[in-house]
C-alpha cells in the first residue's frame, strides 16, 4: 500500500469520513431498556470502540445506525444530518457482522462487488473494484471461492472488503472476530486497525473485550446500561477512570477494605488523597491495579501470600488479607521468587490519589 | 464432482455396507425387471412391445398425462406463492408467529385422504343446489372444470402443503435470514431486492425439494380424483390397464417412467440454474 487512503490504482476508496453523533438514544424492547439515552461524538476518521458487557447496548446503538432498528426517542447525527429516517440501504454505513454474514450462494469476488451491482456499476468497473477491495485485504487469490471454501478468518476479511466497497462515510464492526480463534483474532486486529488508518474512515468498533478496544481504538467509549459511563483514549481510560465500573472493566482491578478520615481514606494504617470525590455514605473500599501494589516480605506481615502467576517478565502474585480480602499484585518475577506462597507480606500502596467507591456485597 | 464423491464413497463402502445395498438393489430392482419381462414377453415366444404402443397409442393418453402436469406444475406454484412469502414473514418479521404456521401447515397430516375427499365431496352436493339462484352457482360449475379442475387443486395444494413445509423450513434452518437480509440492505439493496437476490438463491435446493416432493405426490395420487371423478393420469392409467395383465403391468412401468423423468428434468433444471446463479 503506498499513501494513505488510497489503493494500488490510485482510486481513493473513502470519499469522506463523518462525524457521527448519538443524541439522548432511548430504546426498549418491552420491558428491557437497550439505550437508556445514550450521548456519544465520533470524530471524523478515528476508530472509535464501544466497549461494555453483554447486552448494555452496544449492538442496538450499531443496530440504529445502520437502519435495522427503529429508536424511541433521541438523534442519530452523520455530518450533522439527522439519518434515522433514510432507509437501511441508503444509509451509507458499511457494516461487518458479528456472525459470519457472507452471501453463501455468491464467491469471495461476487460478494464484495454486491454492492456495486445494486447501485448499477457496470460489470467490467464492478469486476475491477473488487479485486482491488480484495487485494486491500490480502485475499485476491480468494476472488472465485465461496464462503464455505473459506476459513473464518477470510470471511470476515472478505465481510471488510464487502463493507467497504461503496466508500462509506462510517465503517460499523459489530464484534467481527469474536467468532475466530485467538491467533486469527490478533492479527485481524491489527489488519483492521492498518485499514482503516489508512483509509482513515471514521470507524465504530463494538467489542466487550477490553484488550481488543484498547489495543485498537483511539478513543473507548464504555457503555454499562444502556449508558454512556466514560469515553476517552485507551492509556487515559486505563489511568484515569471515571468510575469503579470502568475501572473493574477495564484491567484488573483489587477492592481493598478502606477507612473513611475526613476528606481522605486511610489503607494499612496510611492516608491517601481520593480521586475524585468521596462518597458521601457508606462504608468504603480503595481500587488499585496490581502493578500499583507493592509487596514485601516481611514475618509479621498482614498478608498471605496465596496463588502465584508467572506472565512473563512480571508475576502476579495474589495476597489474602486477614478478613478475607484477595488482592493481585504483579511484581518482577525476580522480586516474586522471595515471597513463596504461604508467606507473610506487607502491602503497599502508591502515593498518589486512590479511586475510591463504597463497599460492594461481602466478601468480595 | 458429484460423480467424483459418489465414486470416492462406493470405494470406501465396508463389506457390510456393500451387503446391504446389494440386498436393497435386489429388493428394489427384482421386481422391476420381472415386472418389464413380463410386460414385454409374447406367450407366442419372443419379444412384443405391444402393450406399450397399444398404451402410448390408446385415446386419452395425452389428455391425461397433460391433465396430471398441469396438475402438479399449478400445485407447486400455489403452494410457494402461499409458503414462501408466510414462511420469510415469521422468519424477517414476527418470530412468534411460527410456531401457528408450523401447526397449520401439519393439520392435513392428521386428515386422512378419503375423509378429505368425502368432505368436498359433499360440499360438491350441496353448493350447487344451496347457491342454485345465485352467482355462486357458476363458482362451483367453475371449480370443477374438468380441463384443470380447481378443486382438485385446492385439494392437492392441502395434501402437499406439510411435505412442502417441511422442506422450505429445512431450508430456512440453514440460512441465517435475517442477518442475509440486513447485509444485503447495507450493501444498498431495498428489501425486495434483497430477498429475490439473496434469499431466494440460498433457499434453492429447499425450493427444489419442496416441488419434487408435491409434483411426486400429485402424480401418484389417484383416490381423491378418482372419487371426484377426474381422470389425470393416474386415473386413466388405471381404468385402461385393466383390460389385461400385461397393459397392467405395462402400465405401472409407464407411470414410474413418468414420475422418473420428471424428477430427473427438475433437478436437472433446478442445478443447471444453480450454475448460472453463480457464474
Ligand atoms: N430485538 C430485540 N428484542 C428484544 N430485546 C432485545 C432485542 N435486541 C436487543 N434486545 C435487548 O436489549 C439489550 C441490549 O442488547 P444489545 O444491544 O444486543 O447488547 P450488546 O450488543 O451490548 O450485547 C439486551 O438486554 C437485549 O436482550
Ligand atoms: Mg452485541
Amino acid at each position: 500500500m503506498t499513501t494513505a487512503a488510497t489503493v494500488p490504482t490510485g482510486v481513493p476508496l473513502a470519499p469522506g469520513s463523518a462525524t457521527v453523533e448519538f443524541r439522548s438514544l432511548r430504546r426498549a424492547f418491552g420491558s428491557t431498556v437497550a439505550l437508556d439515552g445514550l450521548d456519544l461524538t465520533v470524530h471524523p476518521g478515528e476508530l472509535l470502540a464501544l466497549l461494555g458487557p453483554s447486552g448494555c447496548g452496544k449492538t442496538t446503538a450499531l443496530r440504529i445506525l445502520a437502519g435495522f432498528e427503529s429508536h424511541d426517542s433521541g438523534e442519530v447525527l452523520v455530518d450533522g444530518e439527522d439519518v434515522t429516517r433514510i432507509p437501511a440501504h441508503k444509509r451509507d454505513a458499511g457494516m461487518v457482522f458479528q456472525s459470519y454474514s457472507l452471501f453463501p450462494h455468491l464467491t469471495a469476488l461476487d460478494n464484495v462487488s454486491f454492492g456495486l451491482k445494486m447501485r448499477g456499476v457496470g460489470k467490467d468497473e464492478r469486476r475491477k473494484r473488487a479485486m482491488e477491495l480484495l487485494e486491500l485485504v490480502g485475499l485476491p487469490q480468494r476472488a472465485a471461492h465461496f464462503p464455505h471454501q473459506m476459513s473464518g478468518g477470510q470471511q470476515q476479511r472478505i465481510a471488510l472488503a464487502r463493507a467497504l466497497a461503496l466508500q462509506p462515510r462510517v465503517l460499523l464492526l459489530d464484534e467481527p472476530l469474536s467468532a475466530l480463534d485467538a491467533k486469527v483474532r490478533l492479527n485481524l486486529r491489527e489488519e483492521i486497525r492498518r485499514l482503516q488508518q489508512e483509509l482513515g474512515i471514521t470507524t465504530l468498533f463494538v467489542t466487550h473485550d477490553q484488550e481488543e478496544a484498547l489495543s485498537m481504538a483511539d478513543r473507548v467509549a464504555v457503555l454499562r446500561s444502556g449508558r454512556l459511563e466514560q469515553c476517552a483514549t485507551p492509556s487515559e481510560l486505563y489511568a484515569r477512570p471515571a468510575t469503579a465500573f470502568v475501572a473493574e472493566f477495564v484491567g484488573t482491578m483489587s477492592r481493598i477494605p478502606a477507612v473513611r478520615a475526613g476528606e481522605s481514606v486511610e489503607v494499612f494504617g496510611r492516608r491517601h488523597a481520593v480521586d475524585g470525590t468521596l462518597p458521601v455514605a457508606g462504608d468504603l473500599e480503595v481500587l488499585v491495579r496490581p502493578e500499583n501494589v507493592g509487596l514485601s516480605p516481611a514475618v509479621d506481615g498482614p498478608a498471605v501470600v496465596v496463588g502465584a502467576s508467572f506472565l512473563g517478565a512480571v508475576t502476579r502474585l495474589t495476597v489474602r488479607l486477614a478478613d478475607g480480602t484477595t488482592v493481585k499484585a504483579d511484581l518482577p518475577t525476580e522480586e516474586a521468587a522471595q515471597l513463596p506462597i504461604g508467606g507473610n507480606a506487607d502491602v503497599t500502596l502508591p502515593d498518589r490519589p486512590v479511586l475510591v467507591d463504597v463497599r460492594s456485597g461481602a466478601g468480595q | 464432482m458429484a460423480q467424483l464423491t459418489s465414486q470416492t464413497a462406493l470405494g470406501r463402502l465396508r463389506p457390510g455396507r456393500a451387503g446391504v445395498l446389494l440386498l436393497a438393489a435386489i429388493y428394489f430392482f427384482v421386481p422391476m425387471g420381472a415386472s418389464i419381462w413380463f410386460s414385454i414377453d409374447d406367450y407366442h415366444g419372443g419379444i412384443t412391445f405391444n402393450a406399450y404402443t397399444k398404451l402410448l397409442g390408446a385415446p386419452g393418453f395425452l389428455d391425461a398425462l397433460y391433465l396430471s402436469l398441469e396438475l402438479a406444475a399449478a400445485t407447486v406454484v400455489v403452494l410457494l406463492l402461499i409458503l414462501v412469502p408466510a414462511l420469510l414473514a415469521a422468519r424477517l418479521g414476527s418470530p412468534r408467529l411460527r410456531p401457528v404456521i408450523e401447526v397449520m401447515c401439519s393439520l392435513p397430516l392428521v386428515v386422512p385422504v378419503v375423509a378429505l375427499t368425502t368432505g368436498i365431496v359433499g360440499v360438491l352436493r350441496w353448493g350447487p343446489e344451496y347457491f342454485a339462484n345465485s352467482p355462486f352457482f357458476q363458482t362451483f360449475v367453475a371449480i370443477q372444470n374438468p380441463d384443470l379442475p380447481a378443486v382438485l387443486l385446492i385439494a392437492y395444494v392441502l395434501m402437499a402443503l406439510p411435505f412442502a413445509y417441511r422442506a422450505l423450513d429445512g431450508g430456512l434452518r440453514g440460512v441465517d435470514v435475517v442477518t442475509l437480509v440486513e447485509a444485503a440492505r447495507n450493501c444498498g439493496a431495498s428489501y425486495p431486492r434483497a430477498v429475490f437476490s439473496v434469499v431466494l438463491p440460498n433457499l434453492r435446493s429447499a425450493l427444489l425439494s419442496a416441488s419434487v416432493l408435491t409434483v411426486a405426490l400429485v402424480l401418484g395420487e389417484f383416490t381423491t380424483a378418482s372419487i371426484l371423478g377426474f381422470q389425470p393420469f393416474s386415473v386413466w392409467i388405471n381404468s385402461y390397464g385393466k383390460t389385461d395383465g400385461q397393459m397392467s403391468v405395462a402400465v405401472s412401468m409407464i407411470s414410474l417412467l413418468v414420475v422418473w423423468v420428471v424428477l430427473l428434468l427438475m433437478s436437472v433444471v433446478g442445478n443447471r440454474g444453480r450454475k448460472a446463479a453463480r457464474s
